[in-house]
């Protein structure tokens, strides 16, 4: 219990907050984009830049970590992108073949990191499943402070990033540029993916972007509502995963994070508010009593 | 100065040519529809003039500007089915959306904006469904609120995607009230248009499209049945009295 009350722990559950907060708002983007696999794809898809970037510089540093998963990222999403605008093969295919293939590249390139002097594959394993408790002050702070301004992008611009997801043709009416919005949400999106891999894993991260908004969407027909309560969601998702796998040795983060994740998934499924299975059953159950209490309706005689 | 000058307008889809030569002029002050057959291109011309679609060739002037310095000028009631009415919002809020322009970029709506869109609604007869999830509007009131939301805009020329599309009688009144009252304010509307029973009674001038324009001005001079057989291949039965019977498939 004594490692919950060192203060490095304390840091590491301060960032890893955030990036659930910052997952889950950018998640709800993604969700009314139709666009959740995406984040799965570009989480995948930051493997081999972060293999590569510390096979280049042969240092475990999260800042260049990060630019080289993002790089790969884009990369990737630049591919499903190409793959969309230029064959008939669809944006869900494209992003089935990106991220297999991404991904399927990281994979190989990780034993050739094994094989450098100072490679020690055992860091890099890190950022397959995610390993919150290895992150050091700096990673924490660079961490924080992105996902702190990832989610102040998506409150100051959140009229326009309804408008932009509800309607984009009339967007543009408005002369709101798709083009700007589009880069922006690919960019924080990308941001919000790597900076969560060191914590979460590039296998599980797209995870906690997906299940939180979807967990929301039970409970609220406002979209407002509908962004705090993801961001809300995956901040608490990341806060009891990392304080779950902070209790053991060695385990894992994401799949914690990610298994608190579905738990709240589920118990929304089954209570959420507007559109759970209990309220569907129960208001169900009640038009029913209704309709049977005010008896068959007069039927109306033919000739009469 | 005309509304909208269109010269030689070209589009495609991939390799099917869907409008070419397109040019037609629209005067200030009048109620224009577009007909035509399905494929016709008409829903497609009206995205191309709005630039949503891309245009290969032509050019296209709007109260003799390109569309980009006039913007706030032009509104546009998109087709129904463009958007995903399972998205949680409100009927408000989606009218509310016609008026970020003048909130501002980045800066919330104040209570003297919302109160312009409950005007707005009510004059589209939807008031009492302000509060209302827009999943849970029937197809005409979604129409409704579309097209509050573009009379919000206050803008000089609309462009309508067939808001008349399976709407009831009543909407469909209601709807062409409106259409009415912005042509009485000198304000300019260009409708897609898909049944030529009412084209007579709603509209003051008609454009015939069939990747071409085939025919365009009054509608009592221009809407002929002959041109009617031109746009349509004369495999069209006119039953409504007056216009005459065309019916070439039978000679």
């Amino acid at each position: 219990m004594s490692i919950l009350l060192s203060s490095n722990f304390q840091w590491v559950l301060v960032s890893t907050l955030l990036l659930g907060v910052a997952s889950g708002l950018l998640g709800c983007l993604a969700y009314w984009k139709k666009q959740s696999l995406m984040s799965d794809a570009l989480s995948h898809a930051a493997l081999p830049g972060v293999v590569i970037a510390f096979l280049l510089f042969q240092v475990k540093d999260l800042f260049i970590l990060v630019i080289g998963a993002s790089i790969s990222a884009l990369v990737g999403a630049f591919f499903i992108m190409m793959i969309k605008s230029t064959t008939r093969i669809t944006e869900d295919t494209a992003m089935g073949m990106v991220l297999a293939v991404f991904f399927g590249g990281g994979i190989v390139l990780l034993p050739f990191v094994n094989r450098t002097g100072s490679g020690n594959q055992a860091g890099l394993d890190g950022f397959i499943f995610g390993q919150a408790a290895s992150m050091v002050k700096s990673d924490v702070t660079l961490m924080s402070f992105l996902a702190a301004a990832i989610i102040l992008i998506v409150i100051i611009g959140f009229k326009e990033w309804k408008l932009y997801l509800f309607d984009p043709d009339f967007a543009k009416g408005l002369n709101l540029s798709l083009k700007t919005m589009n880069i922006v949400y690919l960019l924080i999106l990308v941001v919000t993916i790597v900076i969560g891999i060191q914590a979460v894993g590039v296998i599980l991260m797209s995870a906690l972007l997906i299940i939180p908004p979807v967990s929301a969407r039970y409970w609220t027909h406002s979209f407002k509502t509908m962004m705090c309560l993801s961001g809300c969601l995956g901040g608490i998702a990341g806060a009891i995963g990392t304080t779950i796998s902070a209790l053991g040795s060695g385990w894992p983060t994401g799949p914690f994070i990610v298994l608190t994740s579905g738990t709240m998934f589920f118990l929304s499924l089954l209570f959420g508010l507007k559109k759970g299975l209990l309220i569907e059953y129960l208001l169900l159950r009640n038009k029913k009593r209704e309709v049977n209490q005010i008896g068959p309706p007069s039927v109306v005689k033919e000739g009469r | 100065m005309n509304v909208l000058e269109v010269n030689n307008l070209t589009a495609a889809y991939r390799k099917n040519t869907v409008l070419s030569d397109v040019s037609f002029q629209i005067e200030p002050g009048t109620l224009t529809c577009i007909v035509g057959p399905n494929g016709a291109g008409k829903s497609t011309l009206i995205k191309t003039l709005l630039e949503l679609h891309p245009r290969l060739s032509g050019d296209v002037a709007f109260f003799g500007s390109p569309l980009k310095r006039i913007k706030s000028k032009v509104g546009y009631v998109p087709q129904r089915g463009s958007v995903d009415w399972d998205f949680p919002t409100n009927a408000l809020d989606v009218v509310l959306m016609g008026m970020y322009g003048q909130i501002g970029w980045f800066k919330w709506a104040k209570r003297s904006h919302k109160e312009i869109a409950l005007e707005a609604l009510a004059k589209v007869g939807m008031i009492e469904y302000a509060d209302r999830q827009i999943s849970e509007l029937s197809g005409g009131q979604q129409q409704r609120v579309f097209l509050a939301r573009a009379l919000i805009q206050d803008a000089e020329l609309y462009f309508m995607d067939e808001p008349l599309a399976g709407v009831d009688a009543q909407t469909e009144r209601a709807i062409m009230t409106i259409l009415r009252e912005l042509k009485n304010e000198g304000k300019t509307v260009l409708v897609v248009h898909h049944d030529l029973q009412t084209v007579e009674d709603y509209f003051d001038h008609v454009l015939f499209l069939n990747g071409f324009v085939i025919a365009h001005g009054m509608t009592s001079i221009t809407f002929t049945a002959e041109n009617i057989e031109k746009t349509y291949g004369g495999t069209i039965r006119w039953l409504k009295e007056g216009v005459g019977s065309v019916n070439t498939t039978v000679k």
